[in-house]
């Protein structure tokens, strides 16, 4: 199995959403934004960083991007599409998910090791999850804020679209401690946190057995991998 | 005479803004009491190569509608023509 990692101008943990791919035993592709070409693969990761410097909105110009016109249609025939931090603002303004990222409440940076809540197991990233499972993954974001308006905010909350919520605190002040989204279908998932950075023991955050030894965001890749081998 | 069209784009009201309100504790900070509020908003200039006809207008309001903000976090408050001297 493929799975495509794209990389914007700007993009900063491409190489570590491919790792992460590797360590599922899947096999990374690097995909460039200013192609048409998806290469053949199964799934796709927009990765975490900072896509043309933040300049209009999070996101907003690398939306518009050659690429993003056949990621969007992939997406929409059903391709696993994983928005990670600033992917999950690309997938926001590319429309694949609903609401909009806005800067911290506190207006600070924040980077820690994030306990998160599944809310929803069924998605084609998070079936090696239960509903209700705790897992930790580091977070880092200036503009991590999640709103969406009151009757959107009701859908996705009464259709099971809230993916993953914050646990302990809300680091960024966004609406019902959103983390992460997945759209109405469950083949576009996006979140804040990073799990790419939480797939190796000796790389991730702190456990109770041993310190960086937490792997939870691994199942994000082994899930997709399964989801995909299935469906084959 | 360069014609410019102007679009000026603010954040919701109802959102808060964080940006505005780290200016606004700057304000209070230098003493000012005359202000008691800040919000930072865009404002775009975009040339036009030509003449700005009605047409022209109506792509600089569609461009700020499904570019230069998102309905979700922001509003176009205004799009007008600016006649700006250049050399």
């Amino acid at each position: 199995m493929k799975i495509g990692v794209v990389t914007f101008p700007g993009s900063l943990d491409d190489r570590d959403a491919q790792r992460a791919a590797r360590l599922a035993g899947a096999e990374p592709v690097a995909l460039w934004h200013g192609s048409h070409d998806l290469e053949g693969v199964d799934a796709i990761v927009l990765p975490g960083g900072f896509s043309y410097g933040d300049y209009l909105r999070c996101g907003a110009i690398a939306a518009q991007s050659p690429i993003m016109t056949e990621v969007v249609a992939a997406a929409n025939a059903g391709m696993p599409v994983l928005g990670i931090c600033n992917g999950f603002q690309i997938l926001v303004e590319a429309h694949l998910l609903p609401g909009g990222l806005i800067r911290n409440d506190h207006g600070d940076f924040i980077c820690r090791d994030q306990r998160l809540r599944v809310e929803n197991a069924s998605t084609a990233w998070t079936t090696g999850f239960e509903v209700g499972q705790e897992i930790t993954v580091p977070l880092k974001n200036g503009e991590g804020g999640f709103i969406v308006d009151a009757e959107t905010l009701k859908r996705i909350e009464g259709e099971g679209q809230v993916a993953f919520r914050y646990l302990d605190v809300n680091p960024n002040g966004s609406l019902d401690d959103i983390a992460g989204l997945t759209n109405e279908r469950g083949n576009v998932v996006g979140l804040m946190p990073h799990p790419e950075h939480a797939t190796e023991p000796g790389f991730g955050p702190d456990t109770a057995a041993a310190m960086r030894s937490g792997t939870d965001g691994l199942t994000f890749f082994t899930s997709v991998l399964r989801h995909t081998l299935a469906a084959a | 005479m360069v014609p410019t069209i102007v679009v000026e784009v603010m954040p919701k009201a109802e959102l808060l803004d964080p940006a505005g309100k780290a200016v606004a504790g700057a304000l209070a900070r230098r003493g000012d009491t005359v202000f008691s509020a800040v919000r930072i908003g865009k404002r775009f200039e975009l040339t036009v190569d030509g003449e700005v006809t009605e047409a022209v207008l109506a792509e600089a309001q569609k461009l700020a509608d499904e570019l230069l903000s998102n309905g979700v976090i922001e509003d176009v408050v205004r799009v007008y023509v600016e006649e700006t001297a250049t050399a």
